[in-house]
């Protein structure tokens, strides 16, 4: 529960809370519990066709001849595209979005074709029998650390600096008494939410040349619709896109995807039918994106007192050939304890595999791991309990910027944390704790994540029958946006909730910036707060049916002046197996310090599920990856494991109150994402604390805690 | 996914005539393998022929033993309160299996067939001996964590995945076939085959072979038993290894015992060394060890770009060694 100790500044944000801070059931829950509620791929249009995608079996090379003659042959299908015969984009500068542009292959799973036909059986038959003649080039799908072509992107996700160095890390090292230097490795992951990436296209002549209508899965519906009138060669008014609700993105909705594009190709290739493109989960691990595995060498300097001199992770990452995308693993150790000497370095090899992107806290989440499973080793070297080693580097102010913080309550989810978990009095030892057959541990790591605003969103606040009714672009990805953004509505406009309705999801609405990076509830709620104050500086308290106003969201001054993170400490009991060496946690507990919570019920729910999808990646989550193809072999839900019910126990998020003046009017910052930052390094720390064998590479399978035969 | 027939004929004989007559055609039943094949391409066969209303949804008493029906879901099979006391070992071992929507699809006569979750095999992408003969296995020097260590091939090292199956061989359980030229009885231990140089073929039963049903023998010792699973997560993933164990002891002395494995080999894996070394031993960690090292003298474990299941091994043997000190606890 919500904590009563004030532990921000004296200040508190603009808006005093109402409707913010209640704990209000989510607004689209009984349209989803009773299937009213509809997805990409059930979106409500006449007579729709169903498109199905020939992957590349190749990871390298030409796909030089595609015969579809047999798949032309089959009773209901209506086209077939090919590179030689599909429609000619606009843009191909993005090498991901240039679907069948050309010939070449870069990654296993690449759509070297695509059916459409009257049904999905058919056009599933249809795609099976698409014969593709490849021109096979050898390919190179294998990380390591040792490549001599590893190379320095010129920033990593999604601007920052690529590496970063403060005093002398290297002397540091020389010199400090106590020093530690570990390699730490993350893998391969895919994002799987139970939504596939889906997209049912539809040119619609009589809304104009050229006007297309995309119901699309996605995270953004404007950012979707200026990357595809790009690529299409569109206006961005001739596209439409709409998404009212979404079956999980986690990142990898974030940003469109082949599918996206291929829909409206092969829309144009069936005029006056509607397409529909969903991807199979098996295609999702190559044309959805995913994390990139991460090598992570750590370097500690510290005093005997647990004071660090120095902290360095240098990181070697993939990205695809064709299309560059660097995590920003090392961005996180640039700020988040103190020390003078610091070193952050990203080193990346470009090898022919599937395009990698955002999931979940890309930076944060593997970036924490290696460095919070590192304090815990130089808490056992120094005899220190792993909380106050944390404590004892806390900085005063930004050690990247110098800058002060908004507000770090770091320590103060360290210490509630620790108290709520029944961390005091924890016997230190490891492996020592046999409990009917279990080996049991427990474990510490911090957790942060950046408050991010996004530069462009705007709001439509107008009046009509008695209520006010916003409109925003906006997305809800199972986050509760259409709850929360209501409340903070409410709120500034003074009314009660149940008199403000938020209307999002369609790129009819005023832009609005991608559900990402934490961002939505600050960026959208600063564009409605501002539009309410408009409309209340215009019309007063007493409005007329019509009035209506539109707002953008500022620019935040005080951005420039502080630092601004929400942190957490993550807290795991870990139960490991004395005879078959089985990993199962029976307790994990997150507190966290992320500004005003706007929806406690939503809020916990975030952060219970990041928890869980940090609990999936430090037991067992693991895309593997086979060189010789190319591809991630156990591509679908019976191999690529998630966390199962049986496998959370006692889960448990609370929160210590923040109040942040400077980051919104609302107080609030991100809760999306930093539910899974520090989970696998605490799950970690407790395997180590039950067994006494240190796991630095994920996932902690039992095969790297079993004792021999 | 092809386009197929569909039939659901009155009885057995009819269903088996349909079948024996076209070699494109395959007994339906649960659908909960089938189905997913079909759709990823890896059988398309021209018809189905559904045999869940066929064969019997029963389970009777036969002899002293229990005579199961071919079309008894996995979820009844569990919840049978027979199963329960005279045979734990089943009941533990399909409740420890897939879902509780997938054990209620499941049929007893479908079960043992399901095909190997080899990822390879079910990838129509990849070269498979055992989808397709002679084109080569990807999973040797490939993803092998989750392979069998014994009883390989160089064409197939693939798993059985059936908990259920494993279980059943431990018991000495008897399948009841229905053929093109009549009835005949296998021994379950009998039913599943080592790859050799024909991975292809999952079991010596015939094309057109119906189980009817599978009958599970008198066996007092079997109210003493255990099915022990491990697995990388708690729920809903197929076994690493497993232990299907009955034990029978006298005076700190194992009279007899009853063991098999799964998860190590492309057969339920029948540890009759195992047993052999156990008959008369003293109950200690020790002597279960020896006969889990024993068993597995002859064990080839493979190198694999996900790391390999060398750790199998020790994994086998630690598994077996608990279960059997647990199941001696019981006894005394
Ligand atoms: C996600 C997932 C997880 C799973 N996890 C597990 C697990 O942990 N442990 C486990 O043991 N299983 C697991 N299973 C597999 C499940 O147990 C099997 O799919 C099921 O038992 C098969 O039975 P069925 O009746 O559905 O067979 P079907 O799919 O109908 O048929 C399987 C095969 O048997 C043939 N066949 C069916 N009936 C007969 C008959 N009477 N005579 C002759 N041939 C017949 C069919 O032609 C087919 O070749 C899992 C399955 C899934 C999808
Ligand atoms: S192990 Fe067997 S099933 Fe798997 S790829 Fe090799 S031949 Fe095919």
């Amino acid at each position: 529960m919500t904590d009563t100790d004030m532990t921000g500044t004296d200040m508190t944000p603009a808006l005093a809370p109402h409707a913010i801070g209640r704990d209000l059931a989510r607004r689209d829950g009984a349209a989803k519990v009773r299937g009213t509620a509809f997805y990409a791929d059930e979106s409500p249009v006449e007579n729709p066709v169903y498109c199905r995608i020939v992957a590349s079996t190749i990871a390298r090379g030409r796909a030089v001849s595609v015969d579809t003659g047999e798949a032309e042959g089959l009773d209901g299908v209506l086209a077939v595209l090919t590179p030689a015969t599909a429609e000619r984009l606009a843009s191909t500068s993005d090498a991901e979005l240039a679907v069948l542009q050309d010939d070449r292959v870069g990654f296993r799973g690449q759509i070297v074709g695509a059916v459409v036909a009257e049904s999905f059986e058919v056009a599933r038959d249809a795609a099976a029998r698409v014969r593709v003649e490849y021109e096979v080039a050898a390919h190179d799908a294998a990380l390591s650390a040792d490549r001599d072509d590893l190379y320095t992107p010129d920033q990593v996700n999604p601007t920052y600096e690529t590496d970063t160095a403060q005093g002398d890390m290297a002397a540091a090292m020389a010199s400090a008494p106590v020093t530690l230097e570990r390699t730490y490795t993350t893998p391969m992951l895919h994002n799987n939410p139970m939504e596939p990436h889906a997209t049912t296209a539809l040119w619609e002549p009589d809304r104009g040349a050229g006007a297309l209508t995309l119901y699309d899965s996605t995270q953004g519906v404007h950012p979707v619709r200026s990357t595809v009138a790009a690529v299409l060669g569109l206006d961005e008014d001739q596209v439409r896109v709409v998404c009212p609700y979404v079956g999980g993105g986690f990142g990898s909705k974030g940003m469109p995807h082949a599918n996206t594009v291929l829909a409206a190709m092969a829309a144009r290739a069936v005029p006056g039918r509607p397409v529909r493109v969903a991807l199979t989960r098996q295609q999702m691990f190559s044309l959805a994106g995913y994390r990139t595995p991460t090598i992570q060498q750590v370097q500690l300097a510290a005093q005997r007192d647990g004071a660090l001199d120095g902290i360095a992770i240098d990181v070697v990452e993939q990205t695809s050939r064709i299309k560059e995308f660097a995590e920003q693993t090392g961005v996180p150790t640039r700020n988040m304890y103190a020390a003078p000497n610091r070193r952050t370095t990203h080193r990346l090899a470009a090898l022919d595999v599937p395009v990698p992107s955002w999931m979940r806290a890309p930076g944060e989440c593997p970036g924490m791991f290696g460095p919070e499973v590192a304090l815990d080793e130089l808490a056992a070297e120094l005899g220190m309990d792993p909380v106050e080693l944390r404590i004892r580097n806390e900085p005063d102010v930004d050690p990247e910027t110098g800058k002060p913080f908004s507000t770090r309550n770091l320590v103060a989810c360290l210490r509630r944390g620790a108290e709520q978990f029944g961390w005091p009095g924890r016997d230190p030892r490891p492996g020592v704790r046999l409990e009917g057959g279990w080996w049991i541990g427990t474990g510490v790591a911090s957790a942060t994540y950046p408050v991010y605003r996004m530069p462009v969103s705007t709001a439509v606040i107008g009046y009509s029958g008695g209520r006010y009714v916003a409109r925003i672009g906006a997305a809800d990805i199972g986050t509760g946006a259409w709850t929360v953004l209501p409340q903070i509505a409410a709120d500034a406009l003074g009314v009660p909730v149940q008199e403000v309705e938020v209307l999002i999801g369609d790129t009819e609405y005023p832009p609005a910036s991608v559900a990402g990076g934490s961002s939505g509830t600050t960026t959208w709620g600063s564009a409605l707060v501002a539009a309410a104050e408009q409309f209340r500086g215009k019309f007063g308290a007493d409005p007329h049916e019509g009035d209506e106003i539109e707002a953008s969201v500022p620019e935040n001054a005080a951005s420039e002046r502080f630092a601004m993170h929400a942190y957490g400490a993550h807290f795991a009991e870990v139960a490991v197996h004395a005879d078959t060496g089985e990993v199962r946690v029976p307790r994990l507990h997150g507190t966290f310090a992320a500004g005003r919570i706007v929806n406690p019920r939503l809020a916990r729910s975030q952060l219970l599920g990041g928890m869980t999808m940090g609990l999936g990646m430090a037991l067992m989550e693991d895309s593997v990856l086979d060189p010789r193809t190319g591809h991630v072999v156990n591509h679908d839900l019976a191999e690529y494991h998630v966390a199962t019910n049986a496998d959370v126990a006692d889960l448990r998020a609370d929160w210590v109150h923040e109040d942040d003046p400077h980051v919104n009017p609302m107080g609030s910052k991100g809760i999306g994402e930093i539910g899974i930052v520090g989970t696998a390094a605490a799950v970690a720390n407790a395997a180590w604390h039950a067994t006494g064998v240190r796991v630095r590479d994920l996932p902690l399978t039992l095969d790297k805690v079993l004792p021999p035969a | 996914m092809r386009p197929f027939a569909y039939q659901a004929p009155d009885d057995t004989g009819a269903a088996v005539r349909s079948v024996a007559e076209r070699p494109d055609a395959v007994f339906l039943g649960g659908g909960t393998n089938l189905v997913d094949h079909l759709r990823l391409g890896v059988v398309s066969p021209g018809l189905l022929v559904d045999v869940t209303a066929l064969t019997s949804t029963e389970i009777t008493e036969v002899g002293g033993g229990l005579r199961v029906g071919a079309g008894v879901p996995n979820s009844e099979l569990a919840a049978d309160a027979r199963v329960r006391s005279r045979y734990p070992v089943l009941a533990q071992a399909l409740l420890s299996g897939a879902s509780g929507q997938l054990r209620n699809m499941a049929t007893t006569g479908g079960n043992p067939l399901q095909r190997t979750r080899c990822m390879y095999f079910q990838d129509v992408s990849t070269p498979c001996n055992k989808r397709e003969p002679g084109s080569g296995c990807s999973a040797i020097g490939g993803s092998t964590r989750n392979h069998a260590v014994l009883g390989t091939s160089e064409h197939c090292i693939a798993t059985h995945p059936s908990d259920m199956a494993v279980a059943m061989a431990a018991l000495d359980a008897q399948v009841l076939v229905l053929g093109p030229d009549g009835e005949r009885t296998i021994p379950f231990t009998e039913l599943h085959r080592l790859p050799g140089d024909t991975p292809e073929r999952d079991t010596v039963l015939e094309h057109g072979e119906l189980i009817t049903a599978i009958d599970l023998p008198e066996l007092p010792m079997a109210r003493r038993s255990r099915y022990r699973k491990v697995r990388d997560r708690a729920s809903y993933a197929f076994a690493l290894v497993s232990v299907a164990a009955a034990l029978d002891v006298d005076g700190g002395v194992v009279r007899e015992a009853r063991i098999a494995f799964g998860g190590v080999a492309h057969a339920p894996w029948r540890a009759r060394r195992a047993e052999e070394a156990l008959r008369g031993a003293t109950v200690s960690d020790e002597s279960f060890a020896a006969a889990a090292a024993a068993e597995l003298t002859d064990a080839r474990p493979q190198p694999g770009v996900d790391g390999g299941n060398e750790f199998k091994i020790a994994l086998l043997t630690r598994t077996l060694v608990a279960t059997l000190r647990d199941l001696a606890r019981e006894e005394a």
